[in-house]
C-alpha cells in the first residue's frame, strides 16, 4: 500500500460539541485504505503544535476522494482541527499502519468502542457489511453524548449501548452490557480508551475469544522511522504505527 | 552540487537525514527519491541488541521535541544479515550510525561495519544523551573522545565522522581532540539533554524522566557551535540541528559545514529532505555561486 503525502480540502464539517466530523477531500484519487488505518494531520495555525496528529479513518469515500475524520478536543492540536472552516486546505498523511483482520464470512463478530474510539469502527463497519458480514455494535460513553452518529452506526449492523451516567443505553461501562451473557462471539475487536480495551481483552481472554485492539500510543513520524511508539510486546518493542496500530491481543503484554 | 568530504565519502549534494530519524530509509521510499539525496543515516546500532527505554519516550516542546528512545536496536550482526542486503543498493550513501557502551564493543562494531562494501562511512555516536553508562561518557571529555576515535580508527579503514554532543562546555575543543585522534569529519550537533513534567499528574512525560531535545527550537544553538567548531577544525564539519528547510541548511554552510543532515523536520514533512537538496540549488543559482562548495563558511562578519 503506498503512502501518500497530500492536501485536502475541507468539504463538509459537522459539530458534536466536544467533537467534529471533518470531511475532506483531495484532488487526486486515493490509495487504497483499509479499516483501522489512520492518517497524521498537519496542525496549521497552531504555534504549539509542531508534530503533526495522528487520527483514524472514520470514513472514505473513493469515489469522491473523501476521508472523513472524527476529532475529539483534548488539546491545543486537536482544537485547532475543529476551528477549520469549509475549504480549508488540510495536509495529511495516509494511510499508515495496519487495518483490522477481516474476518471470515459467518462469523459472529462484535465491534467494541469507547468514546472517540468508536471513530475508525464506522469504516470498518461499512466494510464488513460490503463483504456481507453484518457486525454486531456495543459502543459506551461516560453520557448519552458521547455517542456521535448513532443512528449511522445502527444501520450497520445490531447496536448495543452502555453509558457510565445511565442518561442512554445500559448504565455502566461496556463490559457490563447483558449482550455479553447473551451472545457468543467468534471475533472482537476494540478500541478505545486503555483500560476499556484492557478490560474487553481480559474478557474476551476468559471466553477465549480472538480479540484485536487498536491502540493510540504518541507518535512523532508514524512511518516507523522514530522508534517514539512502542508498545511491549511478546516479541519486544514494536512500533504501533507501522506494525499496528491494530494488534491481536495475544501478542500484547497486557 | 557534489561534496567530497574525504577518504571516498563523496556525497551527490549537501544533505543527508540523521540517525534515528529516517529509519533504513525504506520508511520514506514512498515520499522520496532517495537518488536525491547526498546520503541517509541509518539508526544508531549498538554491538548487542538493546532493547530501549519503556514507554513514552516522547514528549512534544514549543518548536520541538524531546525522545528517549534510547537506541532500541537489533545490533550490528542483525544489521548486516537481515538489513544491510536490503538497503545496500539504494542510490545513495548509506552510513551507519555506531553507538556503543564500552570501548571493546565500539572496536569491535566498527570492524565488523568496515567489511561492508556498500557502507562508505561510520558516524560514531558518542553522544547519545540517552545510555546510562558509556556513550555520553565518550563524548563530553577530551580523553574520552581521543580514546574512542583513536580505537576505532585502528580498525575501521574508510571514512570516519564522529558526531559531537552539544552537552558540553566547549565543544570547539571536543571537535580538535576527535581531529588529532583522526576522525575525518565531524558532525553536529546530537540532540541536547532537556525535561519534560506534565504539571496535572506531577510526573515526568518521559519514562526514564530526560531526553534529548530536538527540532526548529535547536537549530540556534547548533548553527553556533557548527560555526564554533569550524573555526577550530581543518576536517569537514558536518552541521544538523533543527534545519527544516533549505534556507536554514544554507545558514549552517555559510557558518561553516561541508553537508548538513535533516532529522526532525523528516516528521512534519516526509517530502523535506529532497525540497532542502533541491532549495540549495536553487539558493547557489539565485546567489550567482558556481559550486555549491562555494558557501561552505561563506559568512561574512
Ligand atoms: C493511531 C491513532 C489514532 C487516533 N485516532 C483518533 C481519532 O480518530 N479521533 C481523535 O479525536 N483522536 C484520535 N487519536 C488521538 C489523537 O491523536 C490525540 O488526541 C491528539 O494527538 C491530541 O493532540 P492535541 O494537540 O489536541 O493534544 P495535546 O495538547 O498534545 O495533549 C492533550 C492531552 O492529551 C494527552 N494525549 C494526547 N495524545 C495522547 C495519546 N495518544 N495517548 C495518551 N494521551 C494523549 C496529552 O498527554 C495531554 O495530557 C488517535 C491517536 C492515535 C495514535
Ligand atoms: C527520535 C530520535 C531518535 C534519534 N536517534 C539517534 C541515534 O540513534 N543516533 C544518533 O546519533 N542520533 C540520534 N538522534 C539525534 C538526531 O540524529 C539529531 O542529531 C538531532 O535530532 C538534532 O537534529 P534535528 O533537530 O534536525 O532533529 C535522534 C533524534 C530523534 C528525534
Ligand atoms: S511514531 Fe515514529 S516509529 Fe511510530
Amino acid at each position: 500500500m503506498t503512502k501518500q503525502i497530500a492536501d485536502f480540502k475541507l468539504v463538509q464539517k459537522q459539530d458534536f460539541g466536544r467533537s467534529v466530523l471533518l470531511k475532506l477531500r483531495a484532488e487526486q484519487a486515493l490509495p487504497e485504505i483499509a479499516p483501522g488505518q489512520f492518517v497524521q494531520v498537519r496542525v496549521d495555525g497552531s504555534p504549539n503544535t509542531y508534530l503533526r496528529r495522528p487520527i483514524s479513518i472514520h470514513d472514505v469515500d473513493f469515489q469522491h476522494n473523501e476521508i472523513t475524520l472524527l476529532v475529539q478536543q483534548v488539546g491545543e492540536g486537536t482544537r485547532h482541527l475543529a476551528m477549520a472552516e469549509m475549504g480549508n486546505v488540510i495536509n495529511m498523511v495516509m494511510p499508515l499502519g495496519n487495518g483490522f483482520s477481516l474476518p471470515e464470512k459467518g462469523e459472529i463478530v462484535l465491534l467494541v468502542g469507547g468514546g472517540i474510539g468508536i471513530a475508525p469502527l464506522f469504516y470498518f463497519a461499512k466494510v464488513l457489511v460490503e463483504n456481507d458480514i453484518r457486525p454486531m455494535l456495543l459502543l459506551g460513553g461516560k453520557t448519552e453524548s458521547d455517542l456521535l452518529r448513532l443512528a449511522d452506526y445502527q444501520q450497520l449492523g445490531e447496536t448495543f449501548v452502555t453509558t457510565e451516567d445511565g442518561s442512554l443505553g445500559e448504565k455502566g461501562f461496556v463490559t457490563m452490557h447483558s449482550v455479553w451473557q447473551n451472545q457468543d462471539f467468534d471475533k472482537i475487536y476494540v478500541c478505545g480508551p486503555k483500560p476499556m480495551m484492557k478490560a474487553v481483552a481480559k474478557m474476551a481472554a476468559e471466553k477465549d475469544v480472538w480479540c484485536e485492539v487498536s491502540l493510540e500510543n504518541l507518535m512523532a513520524c508514524g512511518l516507523g522511522a522514530c522508534l517514539c511508539c512502542v508498545e511491549d510486546t511478546v516479541d519486544g518493542h514494536v512500533c504501533v504505527c507501522k506494525e499496528g496500530p491494530v494488534f491481536n491481543t495475544r501478542r500484547l503484554k497486557w | 552540487m557534489t561534496i567530497d568530504l574525504g577518504r571516498g565519502l563523496v556525497l551527490r549534494n549537501p544533505v543527508m537525514t540523521a540517525s534515528g530519524t529516517f529509519g533504513y530509509g525504506e520508511e520514506y521510499t514512498d515520499f522520496v527519491d532517495l537518488a536525491q539525496l547526498g546520503g541517509i543515516i541509518v539508526k544508531g546500532t549498538t554491538l548487542h541488541p538493546r532493547e530501549g527505554n519503556p514507554y513514552p519516550r516522547m514528549a512534544e516542546t514549543a518548536s520541538g521535541m524531546l525522545n528517549c528512545v534510547g537506541l532500541q536496536n537489533k545490533g550490528v550482526q542483525y544489521f548486516i544479515d537481515a538489513i544491510y542486503p536490503r538497503i545496500k543498493d539504494f542510490d545513495t550513501n548509506v552510513l551507519l550510525n555506531l553507538s556503543g557502551s564500552s570501548l571493546e564493543d565500539y572496536v569491535k562494531g566498527a570492524e565488523m561495519v568496515d567489511a561492508l562494501e556498500k557502507i562508505p562511512a561510520i558516524e560514531l555516536n558518542v553522544s547519545c544523551p540517552n545510555v546510562k553508562q558509556g556513550g555520553m561518557a565518550f563524548g563530553v571529555t577530551t580523553t574520552g573522545i581521543s580514546q574512542v576515535v583513536s580505537e576505532v580508527r585502528k580498525v575501521y579503514h574508510k571514512h570516519l565522522m564522529v558526531k559531537l554532543s552539544p552537552n558540553v562546555t566547549n565543544i570547539a575543543e571536543i571537535a580538535m581532540a576527535a581531529e588529532a585522534a583522526g576522525a575525518d569529519s565531524v558532525s553536529l550537533i546530537n540532540t541536547l539533554m532537556g525535561m519534560a513534567i506534565d504539571a496535572e499528574k506531577r510526573k515526568p512525560k518521559l519514562s526514564v524522566i530526560t531526553g534529548g531535545l530536538s527540532g526548529a527550537c535547536v537549530k540556534p544553538v547548533a548553527l553556533r557551535m557548527v560555526w564554533q567548531v569550524a573555526k577550530a577544525v581543518k576536517i569537514p564539519v558536518v552541521g544538523l540541528g533543527g534545519i527544516s528547510n533549505a534556507t536554514d541548511a544554507v545558514e549552517f554552510m555559510l557558518a561553516g559545514a561541508s553537508a548538513i543532515e535533516i532529522g526532525t523536520a523528516n516528521f512534519i514533512d516526509p517530502t523535506v529532505s529532497a525540497k532542502v537538496a533541491w532549495g540549495i540549488n536553487e539558493y547557489c543559482e539565485r546567489h550567482g555561486f558556481q559550486k555549491v562548495t562555494e558557501l561552505i563558511g561563506a559568512l561574512e562578519c
